[in-house]
């Protein structure tokens, strides 16, 4: 391989990685409200193909992408209240709950997405940061697209918030010991529903940057299991916003080396580059969470630490 | 036969000093069970008032009554000589009132900061940190003790979390503090300086203090006044300075009990034997990752009960696990008789090793299954309860009726599942199980931990006797407490274990609390 194929190959990586993250990225930061307020919400992959499903039919219908984002965050913010009350209920476990979700969710997209799948909707467009270059390579990987900025932004904003507000405090109270919440008078319940619910709408948001940016079309095969990738991430992130940033780009380049590769002309072993994600899900989740270690840094109200 | 209110003259209570609380004629009933009978009892601004009594006296019922927790049948709470009717916590908050619970109700993954923040009633939207520091560290400068407050809640030791939870009830500017045995997790040190500390604000007029306890030293050093219950009953009030700890043991215990309590502990009458365990460099991983077990080395003879004392937290309880092969050992040794011991059932039937260890439904015990099955679970697979791959029913059953005799077991019966029995019977199917030599050899090691734990007085003295017997039977004891009375009670000799290390050992007869309390606290490397 010469050297430019080798440059091309990881500005093609930094690109995909970028493009890849997206959903990685909001899932997981969506995840993270959820997680730290108490709860697990393993339905995030069916919000994020009810997500994916619904900005694609609002974009096609209003003929606004953007609309279609807020139609997604819409869905996966209904997807949210519906785990977040019905794990209220007395014997409800949020993880079971969270896997009929995930059924659900991705059996109603693909029943009402039957219709979606040949018209092609307006999708978002990227800044392109990389005008100024002459290199293609260059400017392909540096065209940014908007979610991931507002991504970006979040995890700051979140990491930022948690630490400095009222709510964000009080979330992660709620989310650490239910004793000292009520003790403190905070209202446990509602709060655990409002991050499940923001978390959804979250995870929406990643399903419209699926179906309207990259691929940017609406099938079945869309996610993939991203969602629940995502969820796994959130554990090896320590529910923090700002490493869920870094675990969503390594996740993003993994998925990028295939293609990456590809466009270089190696296209031998394309689908076992394309498993990388997955094989770097089993490695991390078993490097990070050994037996004799508890998950430090969970918060303790998790069903996974009780 | 008593006079409960106690009033310290001079201090009429000026709003936001000190407040006064009275109890009248609270009674509350659980179905048939009447936990509180017609209990008054008056706690004057600014006195420290003990609340003494045995485990299901009606002290946590009282106190919780009082904080609108839950509801009293009958009966009325005055604040400052005002009748309320306090629903809630919060609205006793409202009143000045608050309560350290005996569980503590800190976050584990928030800071201590973070932790006290909350804990206000208005808190803004945005945190101003610089200004909220400032105003906790000025608050803690006034105190005698330190705390970290960067440090994530659920790394601190207990003493330093029970620490923060009063400095929380200091913080939210409570005038009347209720605690719930606020020493038990605490080494003799930690605690004089803590209730030292409360002392010297109701002594100031500031705070008025009423404290759930069952050490008469405690009462004796920081309380103005007592008030015993006993079985629901109010028994016996009192200034401290007018009574003395024989007569309170007395009121608690009822006066046919209390003999034996107080009796001073019964030297064992033979000299120890041969060693018949070592544990040398052991090293055991505890939760966090770190070891909670660090080269711990030691030898229990037989006719001997060895006592560890400690903190809670700092490997006693990962000790038990290792030993009892529920938690992997790192690194070191066991052995018995000179031979390896590594924690298999084999080598625990071949060896004679038995335990009791704390919470036994949970770590001893199948719950679901029956009393006779659980009696069985060290020997149904051999002669006599087992025949090849069948077991013997009926042969399960005598030995259960046999073993629920001799230990007094209170159970419906052998069939009983053994989870609807109460701890302390539990506690006693347990060790009918593990001291019985009849169908399992002999006991030639036993492994205790916390036997006592929330169990009354008449069972205690049972269990403690049962571990005597055994001791002095030849059995090689190993007793791990949080308690510092029961080990000095039982054992012959004492070690003291801190930060997963054995700090200090020696022979119980030598042994001076002041001292053993702070290798306990870490003050002092051996």
């Amino acid at each position: 391989m010469t050297i430019d194929a080798i440059t091309a190959v990881l500005l093609a990586m930094l690109g995909g990685a970028i493009r890849v993250s997206t959903p990685f990225l909001f899932v997981s930061l969506g995840e993270t409200i959820t997680e730290k307020a108490g709860r697990i919400n393993l339905g995030l992959e069916g919000t994020l193909v009810m997500g994916a499903m619904s900005a694609y039919a609002a974009s096609l219908h209003s003929g606004s992408p953007w609309l279609g984002v807020l139609a997604a965050a819409g869905a996966g913010a209904v997807f949210g209240l519906l785990h977040g009350l019905l794990a209220s209920l007395r014997r409800v476990n949020d993880i079971a709950l969270g896997i009929a979700l995930m059924l659900l969710g991705t059996g109603l997209a693909f029943y009402w997405g039957k219709a979606y799948i040949q018209p092609q909707a307006p999708t978002l467009s990227a800044f392109h940061l990389g005008a100024w270059s002459d290199s293609p390579a260059l400017r392909s990987a540096l065209d940014i697209n908007p979610l991931f900025i507002a991504g970006l932004l979040l995890a700051f904003a979140l990491h930022w918030a948690f630490a400095n507000t009222r709510i964000g405090l009080t979330l992660r109270l709620v989310g650490d010991s239910e004793a000292a919440a009520r003790a403190a008078g905070a209202a446990v319940i509602p709060t655990r529903i409002a991050a499940t619910v923001l978390g959804g709408a979250l995870a929406g948001v990643g399903g419209a940057f699926l179906s309207l940016f990259y691929p940017g079309s609406w099938n079945e095969g869309l996610s993939n299991g991203q969602g629940i990738m995502a969820v796994a991430l959130v554990i090896f992130a320590r529910w923090q916003p700002r490493r869920c940033v870094l675990a969503a780009l390594m996740f993003g380049a993994a998925g990028a080396i295939g293609p990456a590769l590809q466009s270089v002309g190696i296209s031998s072993g394309y689908y076992l580059f394309n498993a990388a994600p997955y094989a770097l899900t089993l490695l991390l989740m078993a490097l990070t969470c050994s037996r004799d270690t508890s998950l430090k840094g969970a918060p303790g109200e998790l069903s996974l630490n009780r | 036969m008593f006079e409960s209110a106690v009033v310290v003259p001079g201090l009429e209570t000026p709003h936001g000093e000190a407040a006064e609380v009275e109890v009248l004629n609270l009674t509350k009933r659980f179905g048939d069970f009447v936990a509180l009978d017609d209990v008054s009892i008056h706690v004057a601004a600014g006195s420290f008032h003990a609340l003494l009594g045995e485990n299901g006296a009606g002290k946590s019922t009282l106190v919780k009554c009082l904080i609108g927790y839950q509801p009293a049948d009958t009966g009325s709470v005055s604040v400052d000589r005002r009748e309320r009717n306090i629903s809630s916590p919060r609205e006793a908050a409202a009143l000045g009132i608050g309560m350290v619970f005996q569980h503590f109700t800190l976050a584990p993954n928030l800071s201590v900061a973070e932790n006290l923040l909350l804990a206000q009633p208005r808190l803004p939207a945005l945190l101003d940190w610089k200004r909220e520091r400032a105003a906790l560290e000025a608050m803690l400068a006034e105190m005698p003790f330190r705390v970290r407050l960067d440090a994530l809640a659920g790394e601190l030791a207990a003493g330093e979390k029970q620490k923060v939870e009063i400095i929380k009830q200091l913080y939210l500017k409570r005038r009347f503090i209720i605690l719930d045995e606020p020493t038990s997790v605490l080494t003799p040190g930690e605690a004089d300086e803590l209730l030292g500390y409360l002392q010297t604000r109701t002594q100031a007029g500031k705070l008025t203090v009423l404290m759930i306890t069952h050490k008469f030293r405690e009462v004796m050093r920081f309380a103005d006044a007592v008030t015993v219950l006993r079985r629901g009953k109010h028994v016996a009030g009192a200034k401290v300075s007018e009574t003395d700890p024989q007569r309170l043991a007395v009121a608690m215990m009822g006066a046919e009990d209390a003999q034996p309590k107080l009796a001073t502990p019964v030297e064992s009458g033979h000299a120890a034997g041969a060693e018949v365990w070592q544990v040398s460099a052991l090293t055991v991983i505890g939760d966090r990752g770190v070891p909670a077990v660090d080269k711990a080395t030691f030898s229990v003879r037989a006719g001997e009960i060895v006592g560890v004392a400690g903190v809670s937290g700092n490997g006693q309880r990962e000790l038990v696990e290792a030993l009892l092969g529920q938690r992997r050992i790192l690194g070191g040794a066991v052995s018995i008789d000179g031979k390896p011991y590594r924690q298999r059932r084999h080598e625990m039937q071949a060896l004679g090793v038995r335990s009791l260890p704390e919470e036994p439904l949970r770590n001893a015990c199948v719950g679901e299954m029956s009393v006779a099955d659980n009696m069985a679970l060290r020997s149904f697979d051999k002669a006599p309860l087992a025949r090849g791959p069948w077991l013997r029913p009926k042969a399960l059953a005598e030995q259960a009726r046999s073993m629920i005799e001799h230990f007094g077991v209170r159970t419906p019966g052998p069939g009983a599942p053994i989870a609807s029995l109460s701890g302390g019977n539990v506690q006693r199917a347990v060790l009918a199980r593990e001291l019985s030599e009849g169908t399992q050899g002999p006991v030639r090691v036993l492994i205790v931990a916390n036997p006592v734990f929330g169990l009354d007085f008449r069972a205690v003295a049972a269990i403690h006797a049962r571990l005597r017997a055994a001791r002095d039977a030849g059995c090689a004891v190993l007793l791990v407490s949080e308690d510092l009375d029961e080990l000095m009670e039982l054992s012959d000799r004492l070690l003291v274990m801190h930060a997963g290390q054995i700090a200090y050992a020696c022979p119980r007869a030598g042994a001076d609390v002041a001292t053993l309390g702070r290798y306990m606290a870490g003050e002092t490397h051996a």
